[in-house]
């Protein structure tokens, strides 16, 4: 009997001894966490992805209670998170500006040709590596869905060779962004409404010979638009999008029509 | 006192307990990526192993031998590094939010840091005196803090290092260990 009872007895009280001393030690080193930690972080969206900066919400919410975050800092909640978030801690919140993120690309499997067929890895990052993939075009598109299975909020769709980002599920939280080999996903206003969907730095002749949706470099848009918006180099044109009023002169006008408005994109891929 | 010198040398370099016996080595891959973490976990680790081994030792003398119940002895040291790491966490948590914030999840990985357990056990194992085992622990920690900060240093330095892409990381990391502990090998006969 006693061969049970030594070591119940033997490890019980010692197990107890040190659950009491801990009891004792946690009311001595007693941290008081400030309460509004955790009602922060409560209204974060919970998607742990870091877009703003921070070690996942947990960390922004210790972030914006000390004060270090400015209240709009998380791009994935938007207005509403930024207003309760501003609510919690008794502060104003200043309008976000909502941004998407864009492929600056159309050439899909139809428009753009081929170097050759990759039949290796399904990641862009080497697909990419291999004389700058498949597609002629050494500036388009990868298509083999990187940043559709990088994307935390199911946004990106892989559609005919391409990645097409879904503006309303977008939160901009530039996963896809950091991910792109290509450098082709950038930041777009919300609110903007043309967008050059190109980023070939070739010259005019080359584009076309490659892709038929590509920018030609032919400056029509940069003459044509009344607000000046427009800068051309490196034979690609660019839009300052603080400039742009949306009047949609440029999409009219782009004889490739690589000038697009996002709005109602998805007629114009179909 | 000879001893004691002798006991000191050969846990620090001989037998240091990563690059020999190469017991600890989660937590000397995962922290020693910055000098700061590093010092930080040292102290820690410092601090539990020769505490515990302390507490392992009295545990072992006055309860389990007396009892005849030397087969709890694991049991009963885990039992004791797990309390002993609660308490250094509460403690840094209060002291250094800062570091505790650094280490993260290392902090309670402590508890699985098997040079703690290691120490605890070897000890009893070599017969040592309480002064022996404590110069003992003291040494074991102070092996591993230098495995850390050497291993910390040679890090920052290989950061902006030019490295093969399939390299960085973990990889070089690991053949950088793997060289330090042929260059601890020559301490060997030392003692």
């Amino acid at each position: 009997m006693t061969s049970i009872i030594y070591p119940v007895i033997t490890l019980g009280g010692l197990g107890i001894s040190f659950g009491i001393l801990l009891s004792i030690a946690s009311k001595v080193f007693e941290v008081p966490v400030d309460p509004r930690v955790e009602e922060l972080q409560r209204a974060l969206p919970g998607a742990n992805c870091g877009a703003c900066g921070y070690p996942g919400c947990a960390g922004l919410a210790n972030a914006l209670a000390a004060g270090d975050a400015p209240v709009n800092a998380c791009a994935v909640g938007g207005q509403a998170v930024a207003d309760r978030v501003a609510d919690i801690l008794g502060k104003k919140s200043e309008d976000v500006e909502k941004e998407v993120a864009v492929v600056l690309c159309q050439g899909d499997c139809d428009k753009a040709k081929n170097k050759y067929i990759y039949e290796g890895i399904q990641d862009c990052r080497i697909a990419s590596r291999l004389s700058d993939g498949q597609k002629a075009c050494s500036y388009g598109c990868t298509g083999c869905g990187t940043c559709y299975n990088v994307c935390p909020f199911d946004a990106i769709e892989m559609v005919n060779g391409i990645a097409v980002i879904d503006r309303d599920k977008c939160t901009a939280c530039k996963k896809c962004i950091e991910v792109c080999p290509k450098k082709i996903i950038e930041l777009v206003p919300y609110d903007n409404h043309a967008i050059v969907k190109c980023k070939s730095e070739d010259a005019g002749k080359v584009v076309r010979g490659n892709c038929s949706i590509g920018c030609i470099g032919c400056k029509i848009c940069v003459k044509n638009c009344p607000e000046d918006a427009f800068t051309f180099e490196n034979n690609l044109a660019r839009i300052n999008y603080e400039k742009c009023t949306n009047c949609m002169t440029c999409v009219e006008k782009c004889p490739t029509k690589c000038i697009v408005n996002p709005v109602n994109e998805e007629s114009l891929v179909n | 006192m000879g001893s004691i010198f002798t006991i000191l040398v050969s846990t620090i370099f001989v037998n240091n307990y990563v690059f020999a016996k190469f017991l600890g080595i989660c937590p000397f891959l995962g922290v020693s990526s910055k000098m700061e973490t590093s010092t930080g976990m040292g102290v820690a680790v410092t601090f539990v192993t020769t505490l515990a081994s302390i507490v392992t030792f009295i545990i072992q003398k006055y309860i389990l031998d007396v009892l005849g119940l030397e087969y709890l002895q694991t049991i009963v040291f885990i039992l004791v590094i797990a309390a002993l790491v609660q308490f250094v966490e509460m403690a840094i948590k209060k002291i250094s939010p800062t570091l505790y914030n650094a280490l993260g999840v290392y902090l309670p990985l402590i508890t699985t840091n098997c040079i703690v357990l290691g120490v605890a056990i070897l000890n009893i194992q070599e017969k040592y005196t309480l002064i022996e085992t404590i110069f003992s622990a003291v040494g074991a920690s102070l092996g591993f803090f230098l495995a850390l900060v050497l291993m910390a240093g040679l890090r920052e330095k290989m950061e902006t290092a030019d490295i093969p892409e399939a390299l960085s990381g973990f990889p070089i990391t690991l053949i950088a260990t793997g060289l330090m502990s042929i260059a601890f090998a020559g301490f060997a006969g030392l003692v």
